[in-house]
C-alpha cells in the first residue's frame, strides 16, 4: 500500500515546480509572435512628396537622422531599402522641395542621413519619414525631438510585404 | 479712483498684452518661417491677448470706462478676436494644408490641435449668440449664462492650446499670460455669478 508522504522537503520542491511551471507559462515565448510590424503614426505622411531623390546630404546638414528597417517576425534587417526623409529645418519649410531626400539601409539594415536642424513646426520639433516602395507595407512615421536643440533623431521601421 | 491708479491699471494692461507679443518678435525661429506663418502665429498670440481684455471689458473693470463704453468694445474686440483666429487659420492651412485638415477634423498628432479647434468653435458660438440675442429672444440671464459658458470653454481651450505649442511664445511671457487670462475670466464670472440666472436672486 502507498502511503502519500508529505514531508516539509517533498512540499518545498513540489511548490517551487508547481510555481515555476504556472510562472513560465504565464510569460509569452518572444518567438512565439515575432517582431511586429510598425503601423503608420498619425499627421506622418503630411507633406509628403513621393520619390525624393537619394541625396548624400539633404542641404548644408549638421543634423542627423537615424534608424534602422528590419523584417517583421523574425526581426531580419533589411539592406537597400529606400527611407524617405523631410521636415521644416533651417533651410526650408516641410513641403519645399530642397527639405526632403531619401537614402538606403546598409546591410545591418540601419540608416544615417545628414540633414539641415530641424526647427519646431506646427508646434512640436518633429521629423518625417516613408518607406513606400512597394515591396512592404508603405509606413509613415513622425518622430518628435526630446529636445529642440538635439542634433540627431532616429525612427524605426518594421516592415510587413505587401 | 486715483488718475495714478487709473494709468497704472492702463499701463499694466498694455504690457501683459505687448510683452508676449515683443518676446515672440524676438524668437530665433522666426528666421526659418515664411511670412505667412509668422502671421498666422502672431495672429494667435493677438488672440491670446484680447482674450484678456474681453473679460475685462465685460465685467466693467477698465477704469475711465463708462458701462456703455466697456460693452461697446467688447464687441468690436470680440470682433477682432474671430478676425484674428481666422487669420491665424488661415495662414496655418496656407502653410501646411494636411495639418489643419488633421486638426479640424480631430485627427492630428498634436494634441494642442484638439483644444485649439474646440476653443475655435466655442468662440464663434459665443460670437453668434451675441450676434443673435436680440433676435433669438432669450430672457438676459439665461442668454448670458450661454454666451459665458462659451467663453470659458474658449478660454480653458485656448489656454491648453496655447502652453502646449513649442517654438511660436517665449515661455516666461506665455505662462504670465495664460495665467492672467484664467484669473480674469475666474474673476468676471464670479463676480457676475453667471450661474444665477433668476432675477432678484443674489443679485
Amino acid at each position: 500500500m502507498t502511503r502519500l508522504q508529505m514531508t516539509r522537503r517533498s512540499l518545498i520542491v513540489t511548490g517551487a515546480g508547481t510555481v515555476a511551471t504556472g510562472i513560465s507559462g504565464l510569460i509569452t515565448p518572444a518567438r512565439a509572435k515575432g517582431v511586429e510590424a510598425t503601423l503608420s503614426m498619425r499627421g506622418g505622411s503630411n507633406n509628403y512628396r513621393p520619390n525624393a531623390p537619394i541625396v548624400d546630404r539633404i542641404g548644408g546638414g549638421g543634423f542627423w537622422m537615424t534608424g534602422t528597417v528590419r523584417h517583421a517576425g523574425d526581426g531580419a534587417p533589411l539592406a537597400g531599402q529606400r527611407i524617405q526623409i523631410w521636415a521644416h529645418t533651417t533651410e526650408g519649410h516641410e513641403r519645399d522641395p530642397q527639405s526632403h531626400g531619401a537614402t538606403l539601409t546598409d546591410a545591418n539594415g540601419e540608416f544615417r542621413l545628414e540633414m539641415p536642424q530641424i526647427v519646431p513646426a506646427f508646434g512640436q520639433p518633429h521629423g518625417h519619414l516613408a518607406y513606400d516602395s512597394g515591396e512592404f507595407e508603405t509606413v509613415f512615421l513622425r518622430p518628435i525631438m526630446a529636445n529642440a536643440k538635439d542634433k540627431t533623431l532616429s525612427a524605426h521601421f518594421v516592415l510587413q510585404p505587401a | 479712483m486715483s488718475l495714478t491708479r487709473m494709468i497704472l491699471i492702463w499701463v499694466a494692461l498694455t504690457c501683459a498684452v505687448a510683452v508676449p507679443v515683443l518676446a515672440a518678435a524676438a524668437s530665433p525661429y522666426l528666421a526659418w518661417r515664411d511670412p505667412i506663418y509668422i502671421l498666422a502665429g502672431f495672429a494667435g498670440i493677438v488672440g491670446m491677448g484680447l482674450l484678456l481684455v474681453q473679460p475685462l471689458l465685460a465685467g466693467g473693470y477698465l477704469p475711465g470706462l463708462s458701462t456703455a463704453r466697456s460693452r461697446y468694445l467688447h464687441r468690436c474686440v470680440g470682433a477682432a478676436l474671430v478676425a484674428a483666429v481666422v487669420i491665424h487659420v488661415l495662414g496655418l492651412w496656407i502653410t501646411s494644408p494636411p495639418d489643419v485638415v488633421d486638426a479640424l477634423l480631430f485627427v492630428s498628432p498634436t494634441p494642442f490641435s484638439a483644444w485649439g479647434v474646440i476653443a475655435m468653435w466655442a468662440m464663434f458660438a459665443a460670437a453668434l449668440l451675441a450676434l443673435l440675442r436680440r433676435r433669438l429672444r432669450v430672457r438676459f440671464r439665461p442668454w448670458r449664462l450661454g454666451h459665458a459658458t462659451l467663453a470659458l470653454v474658449t478660454v480653458v481651450g485656448s489656454v491648453v492650446h496655447v502652453m502646449l505649442i513649442e517654438g511660436t511664445m517665449e515661455i516666461m511671457s506665455k505662462t504670465a499670460l495664460c495665467i492672467l487670462v484664467l484669473l480674469a475670466s475666474a474673476k468676471t464670472l464670479a463676480d457676475m455669478r453667471v450661474w444665477a440666472i433668476q432675477p432678484g436672486r443674489g443679485s
